[in-house]
């Protein structure tokens, strides 16, 4: 079956004065006088993907889960290597960002799936699908400041998964959602994933990863310590923090 | 991506930005009209009571054809400028043409422009100046001072990324381009030697234009419009080069 993600030798570096940035500073780069100090958000990272596969990635706060979404959602660019995607992304990166809190949820629903790419015509046949599946109800024409953060979970990823994506990323956002709704995705993502789309999730919490993954892959300081089934991975990345956490303790006594 | 697709989003975005601007506010869209008009009217004060110009009639809506034109190049290009940052979250996370962004910024903007023309039009009238042909010039050199300033935006917006500083110089520029905009004081009366320069500042010109037609039921000259248009499609295509250019860039630096 044909890949749908492809990274070959892929590493995106950061430089570490970003933050101090003027505009000499930048001169003296320029000219090379100033020496950058790279910083490997990804180091060498190879993987594929198969259409219709599913992948969790697990790894520590800073291990370099986030850049790898937004380099397959096109949001970023490798410093090295390739990224190849096949299909239309549609990427839940971060909760509400897109959204305004003054605006109602359904004026936030029509400039959301505006930004996923769906026309006035797609928009107007899938409207009442979308809210029916939010089940945001009676909230609808209220500000969105007034709903809680499983609720605007439940707008956003109601109206992604109805843009008919081919491959669809979730970073750490599913667990707000309450056990009813999370269910919900659960089937709504197999639905989905029967008719060939493909899924890439950021999570911590490794019952859903299991739940709804079958390959995993661990992430550390940027580099792929471990692809495999999703279990197997999991089980392997935990071993790894129980034991972190043994040699701290030992180590503090 | 299809070109009504994009249309639907930059429609969305400019609805969003203008409800956002004016949501849980009492006057709303007044402040659009209200702000013009403080402005005209301490200008026309100080120029017929303090230093008082005789040679210009009609000081209020003489004023007024400066400000408006003025008031939307200031005010569009500092939030165009800003809005990258301003939507970082956006930008970040959603993939979207990004150039929409800014652009989405400066057009909602445009309505604000538009109901100050409105306003401007209903001095004009009330003034006693009829309507007269050369009207359908304006829809023309407005559009062009919209093209000129979603340029900057575009150039100046990408800018503001990597040097937070652009923000600051765009703002000191619009103050230094209150004074060297023919706002309250006439074309007139600009030294000959200066004069072509100031018809190649895109919004002396638009301003200039307006006053010819409005006022002084005039055809505005074709050296005006080709400079205009030459300057808003140079400022245009520069801009849209500047942002394809480091558009690659963006999400790395917000």
């Amino acid at each position: 079956m044909a890949s749908a993600i492809e990274f070959r030798h892929v590493s995106k570096i950061y430089y570490r004065h970003h933050t101090r940035r003027f505009f000499h500073r930048y001169l003296m780069e320029r000219m090379r006088r100033v020496p950058r100090e790279p910083f490997y958000a990804l180091r060498d990272v190879s993987f594929e993907l198969e259409e219709g596969g599913s992948l969790a990635v697990v790894g520590p706060n800073g291990a370099g889960k986030s850049t790898l979404l937004s380099l397959i959602a096109g949001l970023s660019f490798p410093d090295e290597g390739q990224v190849e995607v096949r299909g239309r992304v549609a990427g839940l990166l971060e909760l509400g960002s897109g959204f305004h809190p003054d605006l109602t949820g359904r004026e936030n629903l029509v400039v959301y799936a505006s930004l996923l790419g769906l026309s006035r015509k797609e928009l107007r046949d899938r409207f009442d699908e979308i809210v029916e599946f939010s089940g945001i109800g009676d909230f609808l024409d209220e500000p969105l400041r007034t709903y809680s953060a499983g609720m605007i979970l439940r707008l956003a990823f109601s109206v992604a998964i109805h843009v008919d994506a081919d491959i669809m990323l979730f970073d750490e956002i599913l667990a707000v959602g309450d056990q009813a709704f999370q269910a919900a995705c659960l089937d709504k993502i197999r639905e989905l994933r029967r008719k060939g789309c493909t899924f890439v999730c950021v999570s911590h919490s490794s019952e859903l990863l299991k739940r709804l993954c079958t390959r995993g892959i661990w992430l550390e300081g940027g580099q792929v310590v471990r692809d495999g089934p999703v279990a197997e991975v999991i089980e392997a990345y935990q071993l790894s923090l129980v034991a972190h956490a043994h040699s701290a303790g030992t180590g503090r006594g | 991506m299809p070109v009504f697709r994009y249309g639907f989003l930059l429609r969305n975005l400019i609805v969003r930005d203008f409800k956002i601007r004016y949501r849980n506010m009492s006057l709303g869209v007044f402040w659009s009209l209200l702000n013009p008009l403080v402005m005209m009217g301490v200008l026309t004060f100080i120029f017929t009571k303090v230093f008082p110009s005789p040679s210009i009639k009609n000081f209020g809506v003489f004023v007024l054809c400066g400000l408006v034109p003025y008031n939307f190049f200031a005010v569009a290009w500092v939030s165009g400028t800003t809005s990258l940052l301003n939507n970082a979250a956006l930008v970040k996370r959603v993939r979207l043409p990004r150039e929409a962004v800014p652009v989405s910024v400066v057009l909602a903007n445009g309505i604000h422009f538009l109901i100050q023309i409105g306003l401007l039009l209903a001095f004009v009238l009330g003034a006693g100046y009829g309507v007269n042909p050369h009207w359908l010039w304006l829809p023309l050199i407005f559009g062009l001072e919209v093209v000129f300033v979603c340029g900057l935006s575009l150039a100046s917006s990408a800018m503001d990324v990597f040097f937070r500083d652009v923000r600051y110089i765009v703002e000191s520029t619009n103050t230094v381009l209150f004074w060297l905009v023919p706002i309250f004081y006439s074309f007139a009366i600009i030294p000959e030697q200066y004069k072509t320069v100031y018809q190649f500042n895109p919004v002396a010109a638009v301003v200039m234009a307006c006053r010819l037609i409005l006022l002084e039921n005039r055809q505005p000259p074709f050296s005006i419009l080709w400079k205009l248009t030459l300057v808003s499609t140079v400022a245009l295509l520069i801009g849209l080069a500047v942002f394809r250019r480091s558009k690659r860039r963006f999400a790395d630096y917000l």
